[in-house]
C-alpha cells in the first residue's frame, strides 16, 4: 500500500523527458502519465522504479486535433478530454466508443490514451480499438520520431515497441468519418477491466458493407483483429442473420490454447464471450447506422 | 415502496418512535468530520507494522529482525520469544482465547506471534515499531524469515480426509457436533414418498468493512491506565479478552471505539494486532498506532461461511415435508477465532427448520482446521448457511412433487396459530405469520402472470426465472442462561444507563456498539419516547468502557431487541423514581400520579402537574426530596431477554439469464420483511437494502479463492468482486409487522435479514430460469462462466437433458 522511495522529475518538454530517460538509462525508470496503472502497481509492490519522470504536465503532448483526414490525439490527453472533443467522435468513432467504457469517471479524468497504449495491458479497452481504427503510434527518442502502425506496436502482454529511451508522443488515426463505431465489453465484476471487449467500425453503401473492421481486447496477449468476422461481412448485406453468421467466426485464426486464461475467465469461456460480444458490437453498429444517434 | 426520510423537527413528539427520521449521524460521516481510529494522533506516537507469513503453512526455521532493527527510525522489534522471555512482565497469555466451547471442542493454542510455525498466509510472525508508518512498513518487510514449507489444505472436506496435512494435532477435526433426532429422521426418510438432495458449498467470504481494522494505544505510567482506541463492535468484550491476553488488569484498561466504519462481524473478534499494539504501547511507554492495509484485511480479517454441505429433504405424497437431514463440514480456518465454534453449530443447526413445520430434523457438523485465516461470524453468521440449505431444498422439493414453489412453501409453513412454535432443533419461535409476507411478495411480482410470461419467453428462446426465499432469522441470542448451556463464555444481556442532566437534557449510554447501524438516531427515538422529552434533547453514547456501565456489543442483530429494550428498562426505572419525586412535590400519593408525554399529573386534577425536566432539576437541587431518597436522576439496567427474536420474510428474485453469455439480469427483486415493530422504517429499509446487496454479492460475485499452497488468489478488490452499485438491482421493499411478544418494544432485528434472505432467492431464480436445460442449481458465486457451463451443450428447449450430460462438448452450439 505504500510504494518504495523514488526520485521524481517533472520535465516541461518532450525533449527534456527524453534527456532524462537517457540520463537515467541505468536506473529503473518509469514515465508517469495519468498514474492509473503505474501507481496501483507501485502501491502493491509490483513495480518499484527508482526514478519517475512525470510527463503528465508536458503541454505539447496533450490535445485532440483533426487535420487533413487524420485525427491526432496527444499521448497525454485524458480520456475525458477525448470524449469532450467533437472531432474524436466524428473521425475515430470506434476508439471514442472504447474510451467511453474505460473505468469510471475518476479514472477517465486522470488516465491518458498514451498511458493506456504504452502500458499494453491486454485487458484494457483500447488495444482492440486502436487496431480497428488503423491507428499509428508516433514514438520519439534521441534520434527523432518514428511511426509505428498499431499492428506492429504491441509485442505482447505489457510489451510494446517503445524503446527504453523513447516515449509515445501521439496517436494518429485516419478519419473514419461517416462510419459507425461501437465498443461493447464484458467487464470483470471485480476490476472492471475487459474479460472481452469488442470494437467495431462499420459503414454500409448501397446495402453492402463498405467498411468492416472488428477487433477485440482481453482475449489474447494483445489486441486482435477478427479477420474471419470482417471477411464474412465484407461487401455483403448487413442484417441479423449475416451478423450472427459472421460472429460465429470470431475465434477464427486465434489459437485457443493461447487465449487469456485466469481467475476471471477461462480461455474457453472467453472464446464464447468473444462470439457473443462480437455479435452485440455489430448489432449495435448496424442499429446505429439505421438510426443515427441524435446528438 | 421507498420510504421518505423525515426531518425530526417535523415529527410530533408522540410519534417519534416509529418515524422514519433522518439519521443524525450522517452529516459527520458524509463530510469527513467523523473521527475514526486512524484519525487519532497522540504526541510522540510510534507506528507498528506486522511481518506476516507469506505462506499458508510452514515451519519457522529462523526469524531475523536485525536488518529491521538497524534501519533508521525503527524503535523496536518483537518476536514470539520477546513475548515469552525471562524479563517479559508476567500475566499475559499472549494467546487468543476462544469465547465459545463445545463438548468435543479441540482447543488449540493461538499465539499472537507465531510460535515456530505459521498456519495461514498472514499469520503474524514479528512486529516492528518505528517513528513513522512508512518506516514501520519497510522494516516489517526487512524482517527475514526462513520457512520450511509444509503442505496446505483450504477446503474443509479435504482437510478431514485421511492423510490431509494436519494443522495442530493428528487430524484437523476441531469438533463433532450434532442436533436433532437422528432415529426419527432416519424413519422419516425410510417412509418418505419423495426425497431430494443437494451437495453444496457455501463459499468463504472476505468481510470487507470499509474501514480496515486499527488500534491506537496509549499507556500512562503514572496511573497505570492503558487506553486503547480500536475498531470494535464490542469494547467491553474486547477489554475482558485483551486484559487476559496482555496481562493488564481489566479495571485499568479502557477500550474506546470511535466511529467504526462497518464490521459485518469482523470487528467482534479479538485479533493479535490490537493486543500487540496495546501491549507494546505499555512496554515502550509510548503511544502506538497500527492500521491494517487493505491487503492485510484480506489475509487477516476473520472470513465468513465456508461450508460444504450434503442435505436431503423427505416429503410425503402431498408434498408435506417429513424430514430433513444435514451434514456439514465447516471451515474454521487455522485457529479458533473468538466465537468460531458457535457459528456453524448453534447459530446454524437451530435455524434448519426454516419457516416450516418439519417433524424430524437431524444435523451433524464437523468443524475443520484449514490453512485459511480463522473463520468466524460474518453478517448472518450461520443463519444464511441454514436458510440457504433449507430454501434450496424447498426449491427442489417443490419440483420433485410437482408443486408450485410458492404453494409448496405455504403448505409447509408453521401455521400462524401455532406460535410460540417449538422446532425440532432446540428453539422456540416467538411469533410469526409467514403467509403474509409471501402473499405480499407474490402480489409485488405479479406472480399470477409471471408463469405465463415465462412460458412465452421460453418460446422466444429467452429464459426468465423466479426464485423464492422464505427465510427465518434469529437475533439477540438469549437468555444468558441458555447461552451458557450452549457454551458461551459470556452472558448475552445488555446494559444501559439513562441519565438526566440538571438542565433537562439526557444522555443515554448503551453497551452495544454501533458501527453504521444508526443507533444514535434510533436509541434517541426510544429514549425520547419513553421520557416524553424532545428527541434533540437525547444524546446517545456507545463504545467506551469507562463511560458505559457494561455491555456485550453489536452483532447478531441484537442491538434493538436487547440494547433498545435495556434502554426502555432504564428509562422505566428513571421514570419510576421521577414519579416519586413528582408525587412528593405535588403532595400526592405516587399511585395517583399518571405519566404521559413527559408530564406527571395527579389523576383527576389535571392542573396539578410537573414536567419530567422540572423533576430532573429538582432531583439535582435535592432541596425537597422524598424521605430517604438519593438525589439525582439516572438509572441503569441489565436486560436479559427471555428468548431470541425470530424475524422472517419472503424475498423473490426475478431474473433473465442469457445462456450464451452466462449473464444474469434482474428484472425485479422484491423483499417483504417482518422484523417486528420498526423504530425507524427508513433505517430498517437501509439495513434491508445493504443486506440484500451483500447477499447478492455472495450469490453472484464474491468468494475467497486459494491455490493449493493456501495462497489467497482473490487478495484485493481487483480480484475479489465486492459488488458495485451497478451490480445491484433496484429493490422493492415492503414489510409486515408481527410483534415480538417478549420484549418491551415488540421489535425483532433487521441487521442481517437481507444477507440471510438474498442468496437463495437469486440461486433459485437462476435455477428456475434454466430448468429447460436440466439445471438444478449452480454453485455460488454464479459467475457468468459457471452459468454458461451449466447450460453449455444442453441448449434444448424441450425440457432439457439430465444434468451431467453434454459436459464435454465444446463451446460451439449455435
Ligand atoms: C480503478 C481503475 C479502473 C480502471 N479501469 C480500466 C478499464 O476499465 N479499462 C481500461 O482500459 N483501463 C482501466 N484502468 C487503467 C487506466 O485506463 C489507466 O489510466 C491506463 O491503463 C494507463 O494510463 P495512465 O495515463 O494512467 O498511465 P500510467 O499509469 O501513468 O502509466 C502506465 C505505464 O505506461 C507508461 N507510459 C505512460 N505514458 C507513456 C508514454 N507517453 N510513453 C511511453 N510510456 C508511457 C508508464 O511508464 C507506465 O509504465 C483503470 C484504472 C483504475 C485505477
Amino acid at each position: 500500500m505504500i510504494p518504495d522511495g523514488f526520485d521524481y522529475h517533472e520535465p516541461e518538454t518532450t525533449a527534456e523527458a527524453i534527456e532524462l530517460l537517457e540520463e537515467h538509462g541505468d536506473a529503473e525508470t518509469e514515465l508517469l502519465a495519468g498514474g492509473h496503472s503505474l501507481l496501483p502497481a507501485m502501491k502493491s509492490g509490483l513495480s518499484s522504479p527508482d526514478v519517475l519522470i512525470d510527463i503528465g504536465g508536458i503541454e505539447e503532448l496533450t490535445g485532440v486535433t483533426a487535420d487533413g483526414g487524420t485525427l491526432t490525439i496527444g499521448a497525454m490527453t485524458s480520456y475525458s478530454d477525448v470524449l469532450d472533443a467533437e472531432a474524436a467522435r466524428e473521425h475515430a468513432p470506434a476508439l471514442t466508443a472504447a474510451v467511453e467504457q474505460v473505468g469510471d469517471r475518476q479514472v477517465r479524468n486522470r488516465g491518458t490514451v498514451g498511458g493506456n497504449v504504452a502500458h499494453a495491458d491486454p485487458a484494457s479497452d483500447l488495444p482492440g480499438a486502436v487496431l480497428v481504427s488503423d491507428a499509428t503510434m508516433v514514438v520519439q527518442g534521441p534520434d527523432g520520431e518514428r511511426d509505428v502502425p498499431a499492428e506492429e506496436f504491441y509485442l505482447g502482454m505489457y510489451a510494446t515497441d517503445i524503446g527504453p529511451d523513447e516515449l509515445l508522443t501521439r496517436v494518429e488515426v485516419p478519419s473514419a468519418a461517416g462510419a459507425v463505431g461501437t465498443y461493447v465489453k464484458r467487464a470483470s465484476p471485480s476490476s472492471g477491466y475487459a474479460m472481452v471487449g469488442v470494437a467495431a467500425l462499420l459503414s454500409v453503401e448501397d446495402g453492402a458493407a463498405e467498411t468492416v473492421r472488428v477487433g477485440a481486447s482481453g482475449v489474447m496477449d494483445r489486441g486482435v483483429r477478427l479477420e474471419g468476422v470482417e471477411d464474412a461481412l465484407a461487401g455483403g448485406s448487413v442484417d441479423e442473420e449475416t451478423i450472427e453468421a459472421a460472429a460465429a467466426r470470431a475465434g477464427e485464426g486465434l489459437d485457443t490454447a493461447l487465449m487469456m486464461d485466469d481467475l476471471r475467465a477461462s480461455g474457453e469461456f472467453r472464446a464464447q464471450l468473444l462470439e457473443v460480444y462480437t455479435e452485440r458490437a455489430l448489432a449495435e453498429a448496424n442499429a446505429d447506422l439505421a438510426a443515427p444517434a441524435a446528438d | 415502496m421507498t420510504i421518505d426520510s423525515m426531518d425530526p423537527e417535523e415529527v410530533d413528539a408522540a410519534d417519534i418512535l416509529g418515524s422514519a427520521i433522518e439519521r443524525r449521524e450522517d452529516p459527520a460521516l458524509i463530510t469527513g468530520d467523523a473521527e475514526y481510529t486512524d484519525d487519532i494522533q497522540r504526541p510522540g506516537m510510534a507506528h507498528m507494522a506486522v511481518a506476516r507469513s507469506q505462506y499458508g503453512h510452514a515451519d519457522l526455521e529462523g526469524v531475523d529482525t536485525s536488518a529491521a532493527e538497524e534501519m533508521e527510525g525503527v524503535v523496536a522489534t518483537y518476536t514470539h520469544e520477546d513475548l515469552h522471555g525471562e524479563d517479559t512482565p508476567e500475566g499475559g497469555s499472549f494467546s487468543l482465547p476462544t469465547g465459545w466451547l463445545l463438548d468435543s471442542l479441540e482447543q488449540v493454542d493461538h499465539p499472537i506471534l507465531a510460535d515456530g510455525r505459521v498456519r495461514y498466509q498472514g499469520d503474524a510472525i514479528a512486529v516492528v515499531v518505528a517513528e513513522d508508518r512508512y518506516t514501520a512498513r519497510d522494516a516489517a518487510e526487512a524482517v527475514s524469515v526462513d520457512y520450511g514449507r509444509r503442505d496446505a489444505v483450504t477446503d474443509p472436506r479435504e482437510a478431514l480426509d485421511e492423510g490431509a496435512p494436519a494443522l495442530h494435532g493428528e487430524d484437523n477435526v476441531a469438533f463433532d457436533w450434532e442436533l436433532g433426532d437422528s432415529d426419527a429422521t432416519d424413519e422419516a426418510f425410510e417412509s418418505a414418498s419423495h426425497t431430494v438432495s443437494i451437495d453444496v458449498e457455501n463459499q468463504l467470504l472476505v468481510p470487507n468493512a470499509m474501514e480496515p481494522r486499527a488500534a491506537v494505544a496509549d499507556y500512562s505510567p503514572g496511573s497505570g491506565e492503558l487506553e486503547v482506541f480500536m475498531t470494535s463492535q464490542n469494547p467491553h468484550l474486547h477489554r475482558l479478552l485483551m486484559s487476559g491476553v496482555i496481562g493488564h488488569p481489566e479495571h485499568k484498561l479502557r477500550i474506546k471505539a470511535p466511529e467504526v466504519g462497518g464490521g459485518f462481524g469482523s470487528k467482534i473478534h479479538h485479533y493479535a494486532d490490537e493486543a500487540l499494539a496495546a501491549w507494546i504501547a505499555k512496554d515502550l511507554e509510548r503511544p502506538v498506532k497500527w492500521t491494517a492495509t487493505r491487503t492485510e484485511t484480506y489475509v487477516t480479517d476473520a472470513q465468513g461461511r465456508g461450508h460444504r454441505t450434503e442435505a436431503e429433504l423427505a416429503m410425503d405424497d402431498d408434498g408435506r415435508i417429513t424430514g430433513l437431514r444435514v451434514d456439514t463440514k465447516a471451515n474454521l480456518g487455522a485457529y479458533l477465532s473468538t466465537f468460531a465454534p458457535a457459528v456453524p453449530t448453534w447459530l446454524y443447526g437451530t435455524l434448519l427448520s426454516g419457516q416450516y413445520d418439519i417433524p424430524a430434523i437431524h444435523c451433524s457438523v464437523t468443524g475443520a482446521f484449514t490453512n485459511v485465516p480463522p473463520v468466524d461470524a460474518y453478517r448472518g453468521a450461520g443463519r444464511p448457511e441454514a436458510s440457504f440449505v433449507v430454501e434450496r431444498l424447498a426449491h427442489l422439493g417443490a419440483r420433485e412433487v410437482d408443486m408450485d414453489p410458492a404453494e409448496f412453501r405455504r403448505l409447509n409453513f408453521v401455521p400462524a396459530d401455532e406460535f410460540p412454535y417449538e422446532t425440532q432443533v432446540a428453539v422456540v419461535y416467538d411469533s410469526g405469520d409467514y403467509e403474509k409476507p409471501l402473499d405480499k411478495a407474490l402480489e409485488m411480482v405479479d406472480y399470477d402472470s409471471f408463469r405465463e410470461r415465462q412460458e412465452q419467453a421460453r418460446e422466444e428462446g429467452r429464459y426468465l426465472g423466479i426464485g423464492f426465499s422464505c427465510y427465518i432469522e434469529a437475533c439477540g441470542l438469549a437468555p444468558s442462561e441458555l447461552a451458557g448451556q450452549l457454551g458461551a463464555q459470556a452472558g448475552l444481556w445488555e446494559s444501559s444507563l439513562v441519565r438526566f442532566h440538571p438542565s433537562g437534557t439526557v444522555t443515554a449510554f448503551c453497551g452495544t456498539s454501533g458501527h453504521g447501524q444508526g443507533h444514535a438516531t434510533t436509541y434517541a427515538q426510544i429514549v425520547a419516547n419513553e421520557l416524553g422529552i424532545p428527541y434533540d434533547d437525547v444524546e446517545v453514547v456507545e463504545g467506551d468502557t469507562d463511560e458505559i456501565p457494561h455491555g456485550m456489543g453489536t452483532y447478531g442483530s441484537r442491538s434493538a431487541a436487547v440494547g433498545g429494550s435495556s434502554l426502555v428498562k432504564s428509562s422505566e426505572k428513571l421514570v419510576e423514581k421521577a414519579k416519586e419525586i413528582a408525587a412528593h412535590q405535588l403532595e400526592a400519593d405516587p399511585d395517583d400520579i399518571e405519566f404521559e408525554a413527559g408530564e406527571f399529573r395527579l389523576a383527576g386534577a389535571p392542573d396539578r402537574s410537573l414536567g419530567i425536566k422540572e423533576v430532573a432539576e429538582q432531583s439535582y437541587l435535592a432541596h425537597d426530596m422524598p424521605e430517604e431518597m438519593e438525589p439525582g436522576l439516572e438509572a441503569t439496567s441489565f436486560y436479559d431477554p427471555d428468548n431470541f427474536v425470530f424475524p422472517f420474510g419472503t424475498h423473490v428474485a426475478v431474473v433473465e439469464v442469457d445462456p450464451d453469455s452466462g449473464e444474469i439480469e434482474f428484472e425485479q427483486y422484491a423483499a417483504v420483511d417482518d422484523v417486528g415493530n420498526q423504530i425507524n422504517p427508513k433505517i430498517v429499509e437501509g439495513q434491508i437494502h445493504g443486506g440484500i446487496a451483500q447477499g447478492i454479492g455472495q450469490a453472484l460475485y464474491e468468494g475467497a479463492e486459494y491455490d493449493e499452497n493456501a495462497q489467497l488468489l482473490t487478495g484485493s478488490m481487483q480480484d475479489y468482486a465486492v459488488p458495485k452499485t451497478y451490480h445491484i438491482p433496484e429493490m422493492e421493499t415492503d414489510s409486515t409487522v408481527t410483534e415480538s411478544p417478549h420484549n418491551p418494544l415488540g421489535v425483532k432485528g433487521v441487521g442481517e435479514a437481507g444477507t440471510i434472505a438474498a442468496p437463495q432467492a437469486v440461486v433459485n431464480a437462476v435455477a428456475d430460469a434454466l430448468e429447460p436445460f436440466g439445471v438444478e442449481g449452480i454453485e455460488m458465486p454464479l459467475t457468468a462462466e459457471r452459468v454458461w457451463e451449466a447450460t453449455n451443450g444442453r441448449a434444448t428447449t424441450d425440457g432439457g437433458s439430465p444434468p451431467g450430460e453434454g459436459d464435454d462438448e465444446g463451446g460451439e452450439k449455435r
